[in-house]
């Protein structure tokens, strides 16, 4: 999450807006889905300075003009690869324990 | 729904006729049967072309590596004489890390031919960095439209890293919460920008996969002699089936055609609840299925991908064994690839477990990994959302409730779907969307038979079972 409260005018910016309320979604959607609004999230460069939670503008990459509310000042990505999953961190080892063992069998049937 | 929404669907047919540069209407032949092979060369490029403006674009020509501990892995537990060698086609060397940059380059060559000033496409999966990419390299605008997030802005990883990637590639990216009604808003924004819909089942798209399928016929023939005796095809919506199929073919191949899903039997797709609770985006029978039996649900009028026309056998595996082999790519072979590209690989291993040890069994493709992607990261994220990840037998594994990674190899165990309940599944559709009371004519059930890779005795049959039911 961004520490900045606040954009200026040309900084970097992440915006949302609602779509569709659920009144207007479409029908067939399982309930769960359907008590929701349709979000929408995009990138751009402020047009105006503003502060977290504020509508403005912004210009996209594409050069479009979009509206929404200012959910996030230079928003980064913090996916990773987090600790590793202890019901895999073996398998690397055994597996090639196997194949030493079935390659060390074929040799020696070949040897016979 | 919203007057907004059906305003924008009514006005569908003449944006999309605009949006993908070329007229479906004339390829139509009656409710039921379209000309597919006409629509498939309408662009009229030959597959000589198509490698021409892929070695432009920089993509293809990708490693085919021969998985030699993987196939003496599996030699280790299978009967005598059987334990198939094992091939994999490196696709994550293309340029965006996936096959996907074959469809791509082929849209974006259209789309700069054409003189569109960008391109769209709707896609959550490794498409999206494709297109970018080529846009990029064309210098054309792009948007990317993603379904990432559900209502409480929780995404999965491999989708956040998705939106990067194609931010990196300097994409507009549009991130929507769940629903269907994503497609009506990328209409509103093909209206609004006039860019080309770089449909991912486009006839160029799925034209641009023949290459893929070519190229491991002729590599499998230099290094073993021979065609692969099977290829296994990770499949969602249809086109990677479909395009390899195809090019195995025009290279004189008789291969077996093999698709692979992760099951997914259980989650609804267009649900904010279950749209975090599955580690697979792609690949898996929540896509694979629908689009093998009603082909034209996607986002053009008749679908390039048609899978069930190639399929000889689809095989389902848990995500838990997916991971497992994942995990053992990555130790045994030295290739740390992304989860859902191997789905296929552990289709494979079962499969290769089954066949004479004289069998070819290519895997054709593999697809980047990285944070987010990566299979630890997977299933740190279904642990935060609940899911009980353990190891265990694979068979015991329920969708959206629990991962269970084999604790042998000789658990993974692909399991065959049933494809005459799909070919029924497909005539059903097929009748569906035709207007209330038309009686199908001999060329339509010709045409039937042709789609689903069965006979017309078997269409007419299933027809006479419809009726009863």
């Amino acid at each position: 999450m961004s520490e900045t409260e606040r954009c200026t005018s040309g900084d970097w910016v992440e915006i949302e807006r609602v779509l569709l309320e659920p009144a207007d979604r479409s029908t067939n959607l399982p309930p769960e889905t359907a008590a929701q609004p349709l979000l929408v999230w995009v990138k751009g460069f402020a047009l105006a300075d503003a502060a977290v939670g504020d509508e403005l503008e912004v210009e996209t990459m594409t050069g479009r003009t979009v509206a929404g509310r200012l959910t996030e000042v230079d928003p980064g990505y913090f996916h990773t690869f987090g600790r590793p999953t202890p019901e895999l961190t073996r398998v690397g080892r055994d597996l090639r324990k196997r194949v030493a063992a079935y390659r060390a069998s074929a040799d020696a049937k070949a040897g016979e | 729904m919203a007057g907004r929404t059906e305003a924008i669907l009514a006005r569908k047919g003449e944006i999309m006729k605009r949006a993908l540069g070329m007229d479906y209407a004339e390829f139509e032949r009656s409710p039921i049967a379209f000309d597919y092979e006409g629509l498939m060369g309408a662009h009229g490029y030959s597959l000589q072309d198509i490698i021409g403006i892929q070695f432009a674009a920089g993509v293809g020509k990708t490693p085919l590596l021969e998985l030699r501990n993987l196939t003496d892995l599996v030699r280790s537990y299978a009967e005598s004489g059987h334990g198939a060698r094992i091939f994999v086609k490196d696709e994550a060397a293309n340029m965006a890390g996936s096959f996907k940059d074959r469809r791509a380059s082929v849209s974006i060559h259209v789309a700069k031919e054409k003189g569109y000033e960008g391109v769209i496409a709707a896609t959550s999966g490794n498409y999206g960095a494709a297109v970018s990419s080529q846009a990029a390299r064309a210098a054309l605008k792009c948007i990317i439209v993603q379904e990432a997030f559900d209502s409480r802005h929780v995404g999965q990883p491999e989708i956040i890293e998705k939106s990067r990637i194609c931010e990196a590639f300097g994409a507009e990216v549009i991130q929507l919460s769940v629903g269907p009604e994503l497609f009506s808003y990328m209409l509103e924004l093909l209206e609004e920008t006039s860019y080309l819909a770089a449909s991912l089942y486009s006839a160029f798209g799925v034209s641009g996969i023949e290459t893929l399928g070519w190229e491991l016929a002729e590599e499998m023939t230099a290094l073993t002699g021979a065609p692969p005796t099977h290829v296994v095809v990770t499949h969602a919506g249809g086109g990677n089936t479909t395009g390899t199929a195809r090019g195995l073919k025009r290279a004189g191949a008789k291969t077996e055609i093999v698709s692979a899903s992760v099951d997914l039997s259980g989650l609804h797709m267009a649900s904010d609840h279950d749209f975090n609770r599955k580690s697979f985006t792609t690949g898996h029978t929540g896509f694979g299925v629908p689009f093998a039996t009603w082909p034209d649900r996607a986002d053009v009028p008749r679908n390039a991908a048609r899978a069930l026309r190639y399929m000889d056998r689809y095989l389902t595996v848990s995500q838990g064994e997916v991971f497992y082999v994942t995990e053992a790519m990555a130790k045994l072979e030295g290739l740390e690839r992304g989860p859902s590209g191997n789905t296929a690989m552990a289709a494979a291993m079962s499969l290769a477990r089954d066949l004479p040890s004289d069998a070819t069994v290519v895997v054709q493709e593999t697809e980047y990994t990285g944070a987010g992607k990566h299979h630890w990261a997977q299933l740190n994220f279904a642990r935060q959302q609940g899911i009980e990840v353990r190891a265990g037998d694979p068979k015991d594994n329920v969708p959206g409730t629990n991962i269970i990674i084999p604790e042998r190899p000789e658990q993974i165990h692909a399991l065959d779907f049933d494809l005459s309940k799909m070919h029924r599944s497909y005539v059903r559709n097929a009748l569906a969307h035709a207007p209330e009371g038309y009686v199908p004519t001999p060329e339509d059930i010709l045409f039937l038979a042709e789609d689903s890779n069965t006979t017309p005795a078997t269409v007419e049959e299933i027809i006479a079972g419809l009726k009863e039911a």
